[in-house]
């Protein structure tokens, strides 16, 4: 059920964008480009963070360290029922948007992305946020320093993005 | 603050990796990666073009704001503080509508004249308002209706199954928005308790 509803979404998203742009007049194909060339500008305005980032995940892994820590915080993790590769993606998360694209392009190539932790990790990814990258933008617009109950509310909610993903996860695909 | 995680990576893994006797490991991975990091980016070129020029489209039809009409009951109940003729109220919707499409570059911008219009209506300045903390938190939990950069991410490394993450992932960001919406009412009434 999930695969079949999953495989009609983004057709049906092209359908609707498609056939409403048409009804609007609006001149689709001028749009589709306009956007096409701005989403493009937008990839290559990040490649150097993505270089960045990558060459930095990739070192602290190779080198051990990764595993170091990963194996400090074992007994947390355990505890909690989390898989250890998931824990820097959670640390970084809500720091980073491309260090954690970084880490779970990282994860697929090491486990696959259709493991267990390789859906775990998408499942993450997917349901959280930049959280202080977001804050500081909206926050600093209008010179708002003191934001009382934001971070906290904002960091439950990417908790529960989090454990709800390792959790769903492993009730969907785990054996 | 990206610096600082950024070089002290660097640089701890330089140390451990010379204390394991990695040396030339290290030099081979920086290399690599730097190079998986470009293809990567290229993997993900086709799919961004495509859906970014669909999106386009989406905004140029003023799709956004027919959306935005559908989910205004919902923001009457969270926002109960804000007119909904408010220009705030209008920018606030629009945004969230614009962050369900992934229309992120229309999305930072509408968020910005929200906080704007919220500042106006904002009486101690330089501290959030409730209405200013609610809506900053919706903006931290991530809305969408398609990931499109995780399918693509998913699809290049391979998976058999890209989209099937779509299910759980509403789930997971539907529940993340709950218990983070929850929390800042919460806190609100909680903090206004205090000072009174």
């Amino acid at each position: 059920m999930t695969r079949t509803l999953s495989a009609v979404v983004i057709p049906l998203v092209m359908v609707i964008i498609i056939g409403y742009g048409l009804y609007r007049r609006v001149n689709i194909f001028d749009a589709f480009l306009a956007g096409g060339t701005a989403g493009m500008k937008s990839l290559f305005g990040i490649l150097p963070t993505l270089v960045g980032l990558i060459v930095a995940i990739s070192l602290f892994r190779a080198s051990g360290a990764l595993s170091f820590i990963t194996h400090l915080l074992a007994p947390v993790t355990e505890a909690l029922s989390i898989p250890a590769p998931l824990l820097p993606l959670g640390i970084l998360r809500p720091i980073s948007g491309s260090g954690s694209l970084a880490l779970v392009n990282d994860i697929f190539k090491e486990m696959g992305p259709d493991s267990l932790v390789g859906r775990m990790a998408s499942v993450i990814m997917g349901s959280t946020e930049t959280t202080f990258y977001t804050l500081a933008v909206y926050y600093g617009a209008v010179s708002v320093e003191k934001s009382r109950h934001t971070v906290p509310a904002a960091l439950l909610a990417d908790a529960t993005g989090f454990l709800a993903g390792v959790y769903l996860c492993t009730l969907i695909y785990g054996t | 603050m990206m610096s600082y995680v950024w070089g002290g990576m660097i640089l701890l893994s330089v140390v451990f990796g010379s204390l394991g006797g990695k040396a030339e490991l290290l030099s081979k991975t920086v290399m690599e990666s730097a190079q998986n990091a470009v293809v990567m980016s290229f993997e993900l070129l086709g799919m961004m073009c495509f859906w970014s020029g669909l999106l386009e489209i989406a905004r140029r039809a003023e799709l956004t704001e027919k959306l935005a009409r559908l989910i205004r009951p919902l923001t009457k109940r969270i926002f109960p503080g804000l007119s909904p003729e408010s220009p705030a109220m209008a920018a606030i919707v629009m945004n969230m509508t614009a962050n369900f499409l992934g229309l992120s570059n229309a999305a930072t911008p509408l968020g910005l004249v929200a906080m704007k219009e919220l500042d106006k209506l904002n009486p101690d300045k330089g501290r959030a308002t409730d209405e200013m903390c609610m809506f900053v938190v919706i903006n931290t939990a991530s809305i969408s209706l398609l990931p499109t950069t995780l399918l693509t991410l998913r699809a290049a490394a391979g998976s058999e199954d890209p989209f099937g993450i779509i299910l759980p992932v509403w789930i997971c960001s539907v529940s993340a928005l709950l218990v983070g919406v929850m929390a800042a009412k919460w806190m609100a009434r909680k903090g206004r308790g205090r000072t009174r």
